[in-house]
């Protein structure tokens, strides 16, 4: 049976983790390639790397951390940020990334998606998705974690009235694009896999957009990362089953050490969730 | 000791595939001409991407005599995920496109119902069917990594090495002769890949 994937995904700067914290096991918890080595010894399913360098002169660090880290991890290994063209992507395959994801640039040109996979494979182009609730009426927003009691529309637009719209450039620039159309439509161009971050929960540590999560799973039948709000070992959970997503993303959980990924996966298996222990 | 050749014809990286050999002690490079790989006594068939395009790449290469010439001159063989589909007479990627024909059967898409996604991505369990020197050490329903859209239907059954369940079961692993090949990628696979990588490099 297909194993539920939990991955661990650690934000980049000029290759150092943002916000690295003291790692009892660790000499150096500012080092990526450090960290990634611990996760796969926990058992991580996959990482992510997500590069956050703001200066593009800086960017290639970020190889040299990727290629470090694929001489010593033998998983499968996701690296994101800035990832806007076709030799971007060679780079960092060849560096020893397996999947790409890829955000603004897919929403700028979504044609650039379908060469990505149509060049290096489908199974290598992950597309990420930053979304954000709209409410029916700006002026009354439905409060976050509203129990809604109508099911999913046909054609997934819409939760009881709730909708997602797409932001790029790290969150900061609306799209005015419907995030469940638009999930639909990667998949039409191609794309391998959907990396879903929901930006209301994102760092809130209450819980996975759940609405959204699920209503994107239904609408796809490619596979869905939840990302964005994991707190507890629950929201795991939550993400996996009422989220119906294939794979859950957490960063600060196991970051700061409050879970290890091998009770992160106890925990799933000890409630019938399929996990690779 | 053995000299893995891993043949390189133009589709992604192989570095993930050599420094797994490396890990496990075994001597392994990445081959760029028929000739480095013929002074090889094992020969590794890596893939990723498309059927037809590889089928174009090994061709246009030579790489696709190398490929004849080492399994006849009963070299150890091991291919992995496209390099499985290869060894096949035919597959059902992007029209109807003929393989290598090594191994009888049609390369064909899951076909599955709602809440089977596909690609079939992830950590899936391999359940073994022959007791096969590749296999040594591997505990049945083993973990191993997958990504891919397509799988082998071989036409002689008694060729399956072992078998994975999603939406039903298909075949995850072949065997025969000097022949391995594996849907799933051992060289991402950590300790379990690990093993089979360095019970091919053992053998022989």
């Amino acid at each position: 049976m297909l194993a539920k994937r939990i991955i661990p995904c650690l934000d980049v700067k000029e290759g150092r983790v943002v916000k690295g914290v003291s790692f009892v096991n660790l000499r150096d918890a500012g080092d990526p390639v450090e960290v990634a080595r611990l996760y796969n010894d926990e058992g991580a399913d996959e990482i992510c790397f997500l590069d956050i360098t703001a200066s593009y002169e800086k960017r290639s660090i970020l190889i040299d951390v990727v290629r470090n880290t694929a001489e010593q991890v033998f998983m499968p290994l996701t690296v994101g940020g800035g990832v806007g063209t076709l030799d971007d992507i060679r780079i960092l395959l060849n560096a020893g990334a397996d999947k790409v994801s890829i955000n603004t640039a897919a929403v700028q040109n979504p044609e650039f998606v379908r060469e990505a996979s149509e060049r290096f494979g489908s199974q290598c182009i992950v597309v990420a998705i930053d979304a954000k609730r709209v409410s029916p009426s700006s002026d009354n927003p439905p409060p976050l974690g509203t129990k809604l009691n109508s099911a999913p529309e046909k054609g997934g637009e819409k939760v009881g009235g709730i909708r997602w719209e797409v932001y790029i450039h790290g969150g900061r620039t609306p799209t005015d694009i419907d995030a469940v159309q638009w999930a639909k439509k990667m998949e039409e161009y191609s794309a391998g896999e959907l990396l879903l971050t929901s930006m209301d929960k994102d760092g809130t540590r209450d819980g996975y957009d759940i609405d959204l999560t699920c209503t994107v799973s239904e609408e796809v039948s490619i596979p869905v990362i939840a990302s964005g709000g994991a707190g507890t070992l629950g929201h795991l959970y939550e993400g996996l089953t009422a989220g119906k997503a294939d794979a859950v993303l957490a960063a600060s959980i196991f970051h700061y050490r409050e879970y290890t990924i091998k009770e992160a996966k106890e925990y799933l298996k000890a409630r019938g969730i399929c996990v690779r222990i | 000791m053995g000299l893995i050749a891993i043949i390189d014809y133009g589709m992604g990286n192989l570095r993930s595939v050599e420094k797994a050999f490396e890990r496990v002690g075994h001597n392994a490079f990445i081959a760029r001409s028929p000739a480095e790989v013929s002074k090889a006594s094992h020969v590794v068939l890596p893939g990723v991407g498309g059927f037809p395009e590889c089928m174009k790449n090994l061709t246009a290469t030579g790489m696709i005599d190398a490929v004849y010439k080492s399994i006849e001159s009963g070299k150890q063989f091991l291919g992995i995920c496209l390099g499985l589909q290869l060894l096949f007479s035919e597959s059902e990627e992007f029209g109807l496109h003929k393989g290598l024909n090594i191994l009888q059967g049609r390369v064909v898409r899951f076909r599955l119902g709602k809440g089977f996604k596909v690609p079939h991505m992830g950590w899936n369990q391999i359940n073994i069917k022959k007791d096969i020197p590749l296999l040594k050490g591997i505990p049945d329903n083993s973990f191993v990594y997958f990504v891919h859209s397509y799988y082998a239907a071989p036409s002689d059954s008694s060729i399956i090495s072992t078998l994975s369940d999603y939406g039903g079961e298909f075949t995850s692993s072949v065997y025969k002769d000097n022949i391995f090949a594996c849907q799933f990628h051992p060289e991402k696979s950590q300790d379990i890949g690990l093993r089979i990588l360095k019970n091919f490099g053992d053998i022989g």
